[in-house]
This record gives structure tokens, C-alpha cells and sequence, in this order.
């Protein structure tokens, strides 16, 4: 970790940020946002309120109508850079049909130029990290929701970004294999000094995966508030079986009904 | 026993046998039994007499409808992939020469194949034409069809990791185009029998050709009618022998991961 060279400037800070659509919609009221190095930040907030708007605009998918998103105090370009790498992960796993799991994990190494026997190694190690190892010869036709989903996170760990963003990654998938997949990322994440903004709905996700959680509201999309879960990590399942883990869940909840009288929902 | 009748291939293979065997059988028995003569509806021993007979002759005929319609068909596909390139590079493009292959497709080619002969001069080219225009349309419009139905999320994962125009078409969109183009290839091998066969009546009539289109005429001509019925065989059995020669390659390229190509899962 490069704690030294990052602890100066944040990893995102969104200033005064806003979004209006094509069509004259005010997705985002101006936004402030910084996000530190190592946090696991999530957006949450009833539908329409522009967090997968708002995760766009930081992964440079759209740009802010006015105001600007800094990426480790810099614009864009600056993204890609040895320590400043980002993945992406998307609702759903958009593998190949076509390709091998392997071939699959490979292709942001592909893009990259990295050579043959380097990335066979990384995707080894990446496939192995999601505990899908023996899968790297199968298609993913021939594998499960989950696995697939698991497949998706293998190929963003592969190029060892150091902002890993997903749009709710896990919304498709039954609970219990969501549970699983959260307990990983939680694993994953939090060895390595990685930076996740991550996007969902769910209340027990966002509490049991971050240690930052921002409420957001809708009619204009914005940020209602923010809620930090005060729990050390690594979390495992007996922190969701725990006495302060429903505690959490209880005043997310409270502070979530209130955004969203506060958006007009029903 | 039991075990060769429970295998799947015993079904598929000899199932049809049986019911072609049982077929030939009453169709010969039914004959004889009203003493249809030969020239009105020739029984399968007739027909199998005619064609070891005109073995010399109708092998030559074969050899010269398989040539044009393997050329026909290979300039199709090449043609054809071409165009459907061609009109996924701009919107352009395609809406302004859509018609023109539409044109092509609805004019009945046996009202331009005399037309077609009278201004080629060499046969074999003026055939070749003949067929190539009705078996290039579905490799055109399938292969169009399958580069433009690219995965959405896919399309986006390309984008975000700047892969080129190349990468993108090589490693993204021609894969996905395949079955389409797969499927289009199995109408148009078909397609170019049947123009091979259409562009041979309509030259055999001028009397220059030598395929077993001339050689069903020439038959008739002579009310040699086991000797049509043996020509005809051999068209069907190059046209189901094509159409096996497709799925073969489909059920290769597309069995590990395409519906299409999938084995039923039991």
C-alpha cells in the first residue's frame, strides 16, 4: 500500500457535481463527495435517487453537467497509472458466452499488453482469490449466477485496481449466495488497501460491507446524509448474527424511511 | 441390444433408415403389385439400375453442379460477410444500399437467369452469377443482423477499457455475429444448390451446360424416367450432404456455449 504518497489527496472528491439528462431530467443535485483511501463507501438509497448515476460520473462512464470529479487529485488521465488503477463491476457478470472463465478473467490483462505467461499467472491467482480455480477451463454457460458474478469480480481483481466501483453486483442473485459473495468481497478488500464504492439497495449489504454509507434521496437525486458503520474489519458472518450489526441495520433504516419521505416516494 | 437402443444415435440414425427402408419397400412392392410401367413411375430397383448404368455420365454431371455451387456458395459468403461489414460501419451505408440488395433477393432468378446467360459468355461464370445472387441474401442479412446484436454491458466493458475499433470487432462483435452466421450459412449452401440447379435448367435448355439439372432434361427429353429419378437423387443427397457438412461446422464452432448448438441437458 502507498499510504504515504495517497494520504494527502483522496482517492475521489466529486465538488459540486451535478447531472441533468439529455432530456432536461435533473438526475444529481450539485454533490459533494470525497472518498479516502481504503474505505469501503456505499450509496444507498431508494430508486430514482441517482446513485448508479452518481457511480457513473465516478467511473467516467458520463460527465458532470457542471462542477468536476477529481481521480487521486487529478482528472482522468491520471487513472491507469501504476497505483491508480480502477475496475469496474456491472449488475450483471458480462462474460463472454463464447470465451473460457480463463480467457474471460484475461481480457482486461489483453488489453493492457500484459505477456502470456504473466497474466496466466494473475488470472490463476484471481481465479483462486474467488475460490474458483477449477472452473478456468468451463464456459460460463456451465456455471451457476453466482459463480458467474464471482467470474466478474475475478476479472476486475485481475489488473489489481486500487478503486474497485460496482453497480449493484449482487442484486440478481438469491440471498444466501449474496451473503457468501458479500463475505468474500469483505475478505478481498480489505487485505490489500483497496478503495470500493459500491451501489445497492439492500440495508443489510450496505451495512455488513461498509465503513462509510451514504444515504441518498431522490427528486433531484442527492446526498440526504451519511451513516458510518463503526465495526473493525475483517467482518464474517457472526458480525451479522451480532447485537450491533441489527442495531446498525435499525438506524439505517430510521435514517433511510426519512430520506425517502424527504425524496416524495411513496 | 438394449444398450444400442437406449444410446441416442441408434434413434437419430436409424429411425429415419428404418422409415426410408420401409418406404422404398411398399413403393417397389406397389409397383410391381399393379404393374406400373417404367416410364409412368419407375420402381427403386429401376431407378438404381439407371443410375449404376449412367454412372460414367451422371458423375461428371455431379462433378460440374458441386463445382458451381461450392463456388457460388463461397462467393457468397465472402461477398456476403463483406457487405454485412460494410453495412455496420454506418448507418449510411446500409439504408442506402438495402434496397438494392432487397431488389436482388425479391426479382425471381429464374426470370434473370436467361438474361444473365446471354450476357456472360463463359457457362461456368454465368452459373456461378446465377446462384451467387440468390445465396448470398441470408449470409447478408444474418451476418448484419448478428455484428449489430452485440451484448449492451459487453459493448460498455470494451468502451471503459479503450479497446480499439479492431480489438472490439475481433474480439467482441465477430464472435457474437457467429451464430447468426452460422445459421445463414446453413440456409444459403442450400440456397446456391438450388441456384446452381435453376441456372443449369435455363442454360440446359440453350444446350450448354452439363450438370444434372441438363442431365434431368436431356431424360425427359428421351422419357428416360428412372434416369431423371436417379439424377434427382443425387441433388437431394448433395443437398443433404451440405446441409450435414453446416450443422457439423455449427455444432463445432457454437456446441460449448450457444443455445442454438446446445445439446438438450438431461
Amino acid at each position: 500500500m502507498n499510504a504515504p504518497l495517497q494520504a494527502a489527496s483522496p482517492v475521489i472528491e466529486v465538488r459540486s457535481a451535478d447531472k441533468v439528462f439529455a432530456n432536461g431530467v435533473r438526475g444529481l443535485a450539485p454533490i459533494e463527495l470525497r472518498i479516502e483511501p481504503g474505505e469501503f463507501v456505499t450509496l444507498i438509497g431508494p430508486s430514482g435517487c441517482g446513485k448508479s448515476t452518481l457511480l457513473k460520473l465516478i467511473a467516467n462512464l458520463i460527465e458532470p453537467t457542471s462542477g468536476t470529479v477529481k481521480w487521486w487529485g487529478g482528472d482522468f488521465s491520471r487513472v491507469g497509472a501504476a497505483d491508480r488503477r480502477l475496475a469496474f463491476v456491472f449488475q450483471d457478470p458480462t462474460l463472454m458466452p463464447w470465451a473460457k472463465v480463463d480467457a474471460n478473467v484475461r481480457l482486461p490483462l489483453d488489453f493492457a499488453g500484459v505477456g502470456r505467461a504473466e497474466a496466466s499467472a494473475r488470472v490463476a491467482a484471481a481465479l483462486d482469490q474467488v475460490g474458483l480455480g477449477e472452473a478456468a477451463g468451463r464456459y460460463p454457460r456451465q456455471l451457476s449466477g453466482g459463480m458467474r458474478m464471482r467470474i466478474s469480480i475475478a476479472r476486475a481483481l485481475v489488473t489489481e485496481p486500487d478503486l474497485l466501483l460496482m453497480d449493484e453486483p449482487f442484486g440478481a442473485l438469491d440471498e444466501f449466495t449474496r451473503d457468501r459473495l458479500d463475505e468474500d468481497l469483505v475478505r478481498l478488500s480489505s487485505g490489500r488497501g483497496l478503495t470500493n464504492v459500491f451501489v445497492t439497495h439492500s440495508i443489510y449489504e450496505a451495512v455488513f460491507l461498509s465503513s462509510r454509507i451514504v444515504i441518498m434521496a431522490a427528486n433531484p437525486g442527492r446526498v440526504f446524509g451519511e451513516f458510518p458503520v463503526d465495526a473493525p474489519y475483517p467482518r464474517d458472518a457472526a458480525f451479522r448474527g451480532s447485537e450491533a450489526f441489527a442495531a446498525l441495520c435499525r438506524s439505517l433504516s430510521g435514517r433511510l424511511a426519512d430520506a425517502s419521505r424527504a425524496g416524495g416516494a411513496a | 441390444m438394449r444398450r444400442l437402443i437406449r444410446h441416442p444415435w441408434f434413434w437419430r440414425i436409424a429411425a429415419p433408415i428404418l422409415v426410408g427402408a420401409l418406404i422404398l419397400c411398399v413403393w417397389e412392392g406397389a409397383c410391381r403389385f399393379w404393374h406400373v410401367p417404367a416410364y409412368l413411375f419407375p420402381r427403386p430397383t429401376q431407378i438404381w439400375r439407371a443410375l449404376i448404368v449412367g454412372w460414367p455420365v451422371l458423375l461428371t454431371a455431379l462433378g460440374s453442379t458441386l463445382r458451381v455451387t461450392l463456388m457460388a456458395f463461397a462467393a457468397a459468403v465472402v461477398l456476403g460477410a463483406l457487405i454485412a461489414f460494410l453495412f455496420v460501419q454506418s448507418r449510411v451505408i446500409e439504408l442506402s444500399l438495402l434496397p438494392y440488395v432487397v431488389l436482388l433477393q425479391v426479382t425471381p432468378i429464374v426470370a434473370v437467369a436467361p438474361l444473365i446467360i446471354i450476357l456472360v459468355k463463359d457457362t461456368q461464370a454465368s452459373l456461378t452469377l446465377c446462384a451467387t445472387v440468390i445465396a448470398i441474401f441470408p449470409i447478408i442479412s444474418n451476418t448484419t443482423i448478428g455484428l449489430r446484436s452485440v451484448d449492451p454491458g459487453l459493448a460498455a466493458y470494451f468502451r471503459m477499457n479503450k479497446a480499439g475499433r479492431w480489438t472490439t470487432l475481433w474480439r467482441l462483435r465477430i464472435p457474437g455475429a457467429l451464430p447468426f452466421f452460422l445459421a445463414g450459412l446453413r440456409i444459403s449452401s442450400g440456397l446456391a444448390l438450388v441456384g446452381a440447379v435453376v441456372a443449369e435448367f435455363v442454360a440446359g435448355a440453350g444446350g450448354r451446360g452439363a450438370g444434372l439439372a441438363y442431365e434431368i432434361l436431356q431424360a425427359s427429353y428421351q422419357l428416360d424416367i428412372p434416369r431423371m429419378f436417379a439424377a434427382l437423387g443425387l441433388i437431394t443427397v448433395t443437398g443433404l450432404m451440405l446441409f450435414a457438412l453446416m450443422s457439423a461446422l455449427q455444432q463445432a464452432l457454437l456446441g460449448h456455449w450457444h443455445e442454438s448448438a446446445m445439446r438438450e441437458e438431461r
